[in-house]
């Protein structure tokens, strides 16, 4: 009944072999986009939370939303900023991939490995873009 | 589970008839990529209205909120969002806790914490519309 993971001692009192896990892999970038697409995904829950949030600031009134605006706009909240919108750049580019596999296109080896690079391109560029619109406006305003 | 070892010549079949059925099927694949295209694109058009709200004054950020089709994307995506987030975490409970009791509590937490979120979110929605700018 043993889990097919754990290691309990066979007859002979040695630890059976595990299944081999990401340690024993050279690493390739679909590796990285498979996890980080995870990883961003774990992070924009914490981002939905703080967007709840806000809209429930917003909904309370003027003070309520500034002090959450002194929040966002410190030095540790503009970073968290940042990283929230990275993850967004990257799980919205590399979800849209996951839809273009599920339809049945890019399964080839050249085709996936170019597509999570584009994913990992993608998503840096995409955020360097929006942080230039945002800032750019916030000069003008 | 037998894994086939020992005196057990079940086939995987014979052993899985009975038990009943999981009863959603690939409902939760259907349900995770519906609602990443409904993210997708209430996304898109939510980003072109927060890019509108740079800078802007508090009773401006009001009234987009308040515009009943903003708000109607707004509400699509917070439910969507919450919807997709608790298919995605379900998988990462299901893939790293072993523990049943451990994962059980995990698994109702999950739902609860997605649930109240996306209700508190479109209740903050609703409260802006309806009370106007």
């Amino acid at each position: 009944m043993a889990a097919p993971d754990s290691p309990a001692p066979n007859a002979q009192g040695r630890a059976r072999p595990l299944s081999p896990h990401l340690q024993v892999y050279r690493w390739q970038v679909q590796m990285v986009t498979s996890i980080l697409h995870r990883a961003t995904g774990m992070a924009l829950c914490v981002g939905m939370l703080a967007m709840v949030w806000g809209l429930l600031a917003l909904a309370a009134g003027e003070e309520r939303l500034a002090a959450l605006a002194a929040c966002a706009g410190s030095p540790l909240g503009m970073l968290v900023l940042f990283g929230f919108s990275w993850a967004l750049a990257f799980h919205l580019i590399n979800g849209v991939r996951h839809l273009v596999q599920d339809a049945g296109h890019g399964f080839a080896i050249p085709d996936f490995v170019r597509s999570s690079w584009i994913s990992a391109i993608g998503s840096v560029a995409l955020v360097a873009v929006a942080w230039a619109i945002v800032l750019v406006r916030w000069g003008q305003s | 589970m037998n894994t086939g070892s020992g005196k057990d010549f079940r086939t995987p079949l014979k052993r899985a008839v009975g038990l009943g059925s999981a009863k959603d099927g690939t409902g939760h694949f259907i349900w995770q990529r519906i609602t990443a295209i409904v993210l997708v694109l209430c996304g898109m058009y939510l980003l072109g209205l927060l890019f509108g709200m740079v800078g802007a004054e508090y009773p401006f950020a009001r009234a987009t909120v308040a515009d009943p089709l903003n708000a109607t994307f707004l509400i699509a995506f917070l439910v969507a969002a919450f919807w997709h987030a608790k298919l995605g975490l379900q998988v990462i409970i299901e893939d790293y806790v072993h523990t049943p009791l451990l994962a059980g509590v995990a698994h109702i937490a999950n739902i609860f914490v997605c649930a109240l979120a996306a209700i508190a979110g479109v209740l903050a929605v609703l409260r802006i519309v309806l009370q106007g700018v």
